[in-house]
């Protein structure tokens, strides 16, 4: 059974007919106590009181699923969404290609499923942990509102992935939607499962980078996922990943607004060398090559995400149609690989050399690619940023090679050319090409509060439109009193 | 000139290109290249699936043209080319105030008053238009229906609140909304929507309630003044728009305003007053109202406007028959206040509006017109100049 609109007659807004599923409602509601303590002990309890601008869906058709209002986090209604059921949608690729798309899962890819969404689900809840203080120094209510809607969306594809685990399961997904809660971002004992999700996001330029760089990660995810034979994880991510295009938006616009703010104030002050760092950042701006920096940072951290470039794991995902490619009903191609070969990096003779594989065995890497391209498009608009203020600077995504933790590229060491490089030649680079303590330290001095409705911090600029066309001055955020 | 059309585009200085429009467009009309993504003005039905998903801002954009943009001009876009001076159009031609023709030609000659074509104050909010069409209609749910006028006057002015539920409805003061009567016409055909004035401010009739409301008159004969006239708590009533694009509250606190009306044309100063009063309740001094009717118990709102301080607001009402009293009209107290209204003329930040039936526009026009010759102002001149400036604004019927 399913519905356009949303349900409000159980605890859990839904449009999976909840209502008549005793089963899970039941399993849910037992789930949903630990979900707001989790929340509640998560968020400074003054912005948990506050009454934020938020979007919530009230449905899945493209009319309602933007409906703006003021609301108290703790009384968000997250919900189970699913897109609508495509009628006789089929598997779309590997050996079961063709056949009808599965309303239940497959006994023998029962397994591999559950961990495709166990890693999905528990790094919503860990961007959410790894972004909690960032509130208290927000530049503007406009930020805050944006960092509070990409957590509380956060927060309801954490619901997605647990319906699932609840609905499909079993007593094994009860136990893992559990784990979702118990494990936490950078503890010892039980932290998240993927490293990048481990890392605290100190500073506003880092959340915008991570939601540019990151959360991109997991947006191709999403569109994988969205390709798959399982229909109800297919119809889930396909509504995720329309919330997650607000998280891309946070992140393209906010590096471009502290972009488009240095330039500014480089220009007032007669600076033309983007490299007088020195007086740029005692005007309070972020200079281009630290913002640089960032990015090689973010970027390759993200890359990291998509695991080794060749693997059996992700071939044997798409052969089951559990997961497809980025926009696979759009490839012309037989959609089971195989014959067909994909070029991947490898390391032979102590060079890079590209090599021909298997194009199943380098789902991975066909992957990473897809979102390599898809993350050079913003750098090319902050370009255009810096080229219309004139100043002679321009960023680039450094070379996958560098700086790798995963894959062929890890325990060697590149510069962000690409080039094979010495121990010593990379430690004299590295302060040239990844954030210091000293740079961290100085994007931290400028991370101030700013609450006053269309005031912002120093170092950015004001964003060109509103939210849900609201004017420059709109008052985002009530702020409870402290 | 072939007849200009109005063409939906995408701002590629706004857009991240996410692509979620793309993918939900109904009738694929949105795609994209490298560069930018493009709407094909071919393919594109004004279905506005694609307005409320979009992360950005970038996609609400219209432009009005004789020529439509190609997919390959679009590509090739590193921002939106400003909208063209179309030379010769009318309004509903080269309007932006509803893309329904019907309902841009019924704006159109309700602005017909103002002489020449409207322009929002520099100042307005963003105004969403034809979200929802005669092809996709809103269901509004009807939580009340309240007699304005004294019951035993002849003259049945109604308050009529409608509540959207989970359906977005964006409306701003000033903004219109259609309500289709049920039933066929003569020819079988569907009614075509009626419009009426949104009379609440834009967070609704109750704050943070998503309803609004409206000022509906019953018209001897009348087939949808009399349907909604007769409307029950609980009814449901299927409503198009919002439209109107130009009649808008400047946003700026320190804009002045004059509001001349009559009758239901009060409904959108209702709108602009409750939202000065919610926005900015200790700004005073800057609002004036002249508001005409036959008698106090004819008059709208006449109790709660008398509540309305007039350190708030200066009210000055014009009955035409009060027992044992001379006819006032809307242009006498106009005359009377000549030095306020005169102050106004003069002023870089005063806005005037004018709402009701079109039976007014000629004796407040010769109002005006002397009150500005009073200080040695041309007012046709003066007039157009406050027109193009987006502070002089007709709206009658």
């Amino acid at each position: 059974m399913q519905d356009m609109n949303v349900a409000y007659d159980t605890l859990i807004p839904n449009n999976v007919g909840l209502s008549s599923d005793k089963r899970v409602l039941k399993a849910l509601e037992k789930w949903h106590p630990g979900y707001i303590n989790w929340w509640n002990d998560l968020i400074p309890d003054q912005f948990q009181r506050s009454m934020i601008y938020l979007r919530t869906a009230v449905s899945v058709d493209p009319k309602g699923w933007a409906k703006f209002d003021y609301v108290k986090m703790p009384e968000y209604r997250w919900g189970v969404l699913l897109a609508p059921q495509v009628e006789g949608r089929t598997i779309p690729c590997g050996e079961h290609a063709g056949q009808p798309a599965w309303q239940d899962v497959p006994g023998e890819y029962r397994n591999m499923m559950k961990r495709l969404i166990v890693i999905q689900g528990d790094t919503e809840p860990a961007s959410v942990e790894q972004q909690r203080f960032l509130a208290i120094t927000a530049p503007s209510l406009y930020d805050m509102r944006n960092l509070f809607q990409v957590n509380v969306e956060e927060g309801r594809h954490l619901w997605a992935m647990v319906y699932l685990l609840h609905k499909y399961f079993g007593r094994d997904g009860r136990e893992e939607a559990d784990d979702l809660l118990r494990r936490s971002s950078g503890s010892e004992e039980a932290p998240r499962m993927l490293g990048a999700f481990n890392e605290e996001t100190p500073d506003w330029l880092s959340f915008f980078m991570f939601t540019y760089f990151t959360d991109r990660d997991g947006k191709m995810q999403l569109e994988s996922l969205a390709q798959s034979g399982f229909d109800p994880l297919s119809r889930t991510c396909r509504f995720m990943l329309t919330e997650e295009a607000h998280h891309m938006f946070v992140g393209e616009t906010g590096v471009g607004r502290t972009i488009e703010r240095t330039c500014q104030v480089m220009k007032e002050n007669g600076i033309d060398d983007p490299y007088d760092t020195d007086r740029i950042r005692a005007l309070g701006v972020i200079d281009l090559p630290l913002i640089q920096k960032k990015l090689n940072l973010h970027y390759t951290l993200s890359l990291d995400l998509f695991g080794q470039e060749v693997s059996t794991n992700a071939a044997n995902a798409f052969n089951a149609g559990i997961k497809g490619r980025y926009h696979e009903h759009r490839i012309d191609d037989d959609h089971k690989l195989t014959d067909a070969t994909y070029t991947v990096w490898d390391f032979e003779d102590g060079k890079l050399v590209r090599k021909d594989v298997p194009a199943l065995t380098a789902i991975n890497m066909r992957l990473r690619d897809d979102y390599t391209r898809d993350a050079a498009g913003g750098v090319g608009r902050w370009n255009k940023i810096i080229e219309k203020a004139g100043i002679d600077f321009e960023l680039k995504l450094p070379h996958e090679a560098f700086n790798r933790k995963i894959g062929v590229f890890a325990d060697k060491l590149f510069d962000p050319e690409g080039k094979l490089v010495s121990g010593a030649d990379y430690d004299a680079g590295q302060t040239k090409w990844l954030p210091t303590h000293a740079d961290g330290d100085f994007i931290q001095s400028l991370m101030v509060q700013v609450t006053e409705p269309g005031q912002f911090a120093g170092w950015i600029a004001p964003p060109k439109v509103g939210i849900d066309n609201k004017p420059g001055d709109f008052e985002y955020v009530k702020l409870a009193m402290a | 000139m072939n007849k200009p059309l109005k063409q939906h585009l995408i701002d590629p200085e706004i857009c991240i290109r996410c692509y979620t429009c793309e993918m939900t467009c109904p009738v694929e009309a949105i795609t994209h290249d490298d560069n930018n993504v493009v709407v094909d003005a071919d393919k594109c039905n004004f279905c506005m699936d694609c307005i409320p998903v979009c992360p950005t801002g970038s996609i609400d954009e219209w432009r009005v043209v004789v020529e439509p943009y190609s997919l390959d001009e679009q590509y090739s876009w590193d921002e939106l080319p400003e909208q063209a001076d179309l030379a010769g159009g009318g309004e509903a031609e080269t309007g932006l105030e509803a893309l329904d023709e019907a309902m841009a030609a019924l704006l159109a000659e309700a602005h017909a008053g103002a002489g020449g074509k409207a322009r929002a104050p520099a100042t307005a909010s963003k105004p969403t238009i034809n979200l929802y069409t005669i092809g996709k209609p809103a269901t509004a749910k009807v939580t009340g229906n309240f007699r304005l006028t004294a019951e035993g006057s002849d003259n049945d002015v109604r308050h009529i609140i409608l509540d959207f539920g989970g359906q977005p409805m964006p409306v701003l003061e000033g903004q219109s909304i259609g309500i289709i009567p049920p039933g066929t016409d003569a020819e079988g055909k569907p009614h075509l929507p009626r419009l009426y004035s949104v009379s609440s401010p834009r967070d609704g009739e109750r704050p943070n309630y998503n309803n609004l409301s409206l000022t509906v008159k019953r018209e001897a004969g009348g087939l949808c003044s009399n349907y909604v006239c007769d409307l029950k708590p609980g009814d449901d009533v299927q409503v198009t728009g919002p439209f109107g694009a130009t009649f808008l509250l400047p946003s700026d606190p320190n804009a002045e305003l004059l509001m001349i009306c009559t009758g239901t044309g009060s409904a959108p100063f209702r709108g602009f007053t409750m939202r000065r009063q919610r926005e900015t309740p200790a700004n005073t001094g800057k609002l004036t109202l002249v508001f005409g009717a036959r008698r106090p118990e004819e008059l709208p709102y006449f109790g709660p406007l008398k509540k309305v301080p007039d350190s708030f607001m200066h009210k000055v009402f014009a009955f035409s028959r009060l027992q044992g009293e001379s006819k006032h009209y809307v242009q006498d107290k106009l005359r009377e206040e000549a030095g306020r209204v005169a102050a106004m003329l003069t002023n870089p930040n005063a806005y005037i509006y004018i709402c009701g039936l079109k039976e007014m526009e000629h004796g407040v026009e010769a109002a005006l017109d002397d009150i500005a010759r009073g200080v040695g102002l041309d007012w046709k001149a003066a007039r157009d100049a406050m027109r193009e400036d987006g502070r002089y604004h007709v709206e009658t019927y």
